[in-house]
């Protein structure tokens, strides 16, 4: 593992409200996070991550928001909690990557991982639309917009011959009830 | 089979249950039948807002998770066999009993108070209460000759904050002993497969699939079972590996124990086929 160079610190550029922000929003105590590194040792995705978990805590402790906010850890984090299992100080560390996402689409940050967000934003919208996922139309709308049909045409193939992939969704009733959920 | 007269629980299946899993689905029911549960299904439930809504919207995770427990009958459990599915509900219910602002909320939107003695539980707890000891021998049930590499993924670990009552660690291992089956010891039983990855980063999914898949043929597995129907699809839909061995629900093995005449149906909707593997094994006729 190389340890990547990390950013230079100006004190006067430290916000502290973004620190206190993040520490309510994740309900969890990052200041505790005392650098042992248990978590990046044992993230399945830390090789594909700019800042090792263990960076991201440190970030958010000194309240270096913009890089906190365009980090590419935040988005390939699964949330599979191996880190949290690990760490020795109880802190929910996948529950400060949600709360750092949260923030960066607010705050309309650029976004590094375009094509996770994506992703998300369809599953969102297909519960939106029926109540309940329906995996082949997020996956049709999530490779429409990026303008790839290709790439996975084989997995999607064989899904279908299995039929693993339901042509027609699953659906909610009473769609109105989770429809009003994402009129706020 | 005790005689006994089957309990009824709710039953939340998810999205992923539903549709992409549905062998996993009908084999949970039955095998859940053969001892003495009956899963009912939760009326008109809706998705737990799956690995999306916690990543990008707390407030929209929180509201799904809670129509959910609005619907539920009272004086029952709400069982759910998904692991990202529970923990999304327990994330939900964990928040109820500990802030009033989100009682209010649920007030507000659905009508009626929390119930804060609705129970929401995983599968594997109902498992871990089940004598099985007594089980087999009462039910017909077919001795599985199968060495297999059990993969829980990252399905046990939990926030610290739901990190009461017990794991569960090792209960695949120990029930599928008891029914006949070797468990080997090896080393990615608890690696994340992925999980939503896939769709987005595959490039990332699939060598840890492969990682995966590898590390449990030279255990000298003849098969993983796993309990988490993502998993299982992330495992069958990204592995590139010649010649994959098969993997099966947990559920699957279960109910083929305990004597089950509807496998045919589940085993053919399987990517990597374990049909050749049963047929060898005297457990399904060719």
């Amino acid at each position: 593992m190389t340890i990547p160079k990390g950013p230079t610190i100006r004190l006067n550029d430290l916000d502290l409200q973004f620190s206190k922000e993040i520490k309510r929003l994740a309900g969890t105590d990052f200041h505790s996070c005392l650098q042992c590194r248990s978590c990046s040792s044992g993230c399945p995705f830390s090789d594909y991550m700019d800042y090792m978990p263990n960076g991201v805590m440190r970030l958010v402790q000194l309240g270096l928001k913009t890089e906190a906010l365009t980090c590419n850890t935040i988005w390939i984090c699964v949330g599979c909690h191996t880190c949290t299992i690990q760490c020795p100080m109880a802190i929910d560390i996948p529950g400060v990557m949600d709360a750092l996402r949260e923030r960066a689409l607010a705050e309309h940050v650029e976004i590094l991982e375009p094509d996770i967000l994506n992703f998300h934003r369809e599953v969102l919208n297909s519960i939106e639309r029926y109540g309940r996922t329906h995996k082949l139309e997020i996956m049709m709308r999530y490779k429409l917009k990026k303008f790839d049909l290709l790439s996975d045409l084989n997995v999607g193939m064989r899904m279908m011959a299995k039929r693993k992939l339901d042509l027609t969704p699953s659906r909610v009733e009473q769609v109105g009830d989770v429809k009003k959920l994402f009129q706020e | 089979m005790s005689a006994a007269p089957a309990v009824d629980v709710s039953y939340f299946p998810g999205c992923s249950l539903a549709t992409t899993a549905k062998e996993n689905n009908q084999s949970l029911i039955e095998c859940c039948r053969k001892i003495g549960i009956n899963l009912v299904d939760l009326s008109d439930w809706n998705c737990c807002g799956s690995s999306s809504a916690h990543s990008i919207n707390h407030r929209l995770a929180f509201d799904l998770a809670c129509r959910n427990f609005s619907l539920a009958p009272p004086g029952r459990p709400l069982v759910a066999a998904c692991p990202s599915c529970t923990l999304r509900l327990k994330h939900a219910q964990h928040r109820l009993k500990n802030d009033e602002a989100a009682r209010e909320r649920y007030l507000q939107l659905w009508g009626r108070p929390f119930d804060p003695d609705l129970s929401i539980r995983h599968f594997f707890g109902l498992l871990a209460e089940v004598d099985l000891e007594s089980l087999p021998a009462a039910n017909g049930h077919v001795r599985i000759d199968l060495a297999f590499a059990p993969y829980y993924g990252c399905m046990l670990n939990r926030p610290h904050a739901l990190r009461s009552g017990s794991d569960h660690y090792g209960i695949m291992e120990k029930t599928l002993r008891g029914l006949g089956l070797q468990s080997l010891h090896w080393a990615y039983a608890s690696q994340c497969c992925g999980t939503f990855l896939t769709v987005a980063r595959p490039d990332i999914v699939t060598p840890k699939v492969n990682a995966i898949m590898q590390g449990a043929a030279e255990s000298g597995a003849e098969c993983l079972v796993t309990a988490c129907a993502m998993c299982h699809m992330n495992l069958e839909v990204r592995c590139t590996l010649k010649n994959p061995i098969p993997i099966f629900h947990f559920s699957e093995i279960l109910s083929l124990a305990f004597g089950t005449s509807n496998s045919r149906n589940w085993f053919s909707r399987h990517l990597i086929d374990p049909r050749p593997l049963l047929k060898r094994k005297g457990l399904m006729s060719s």
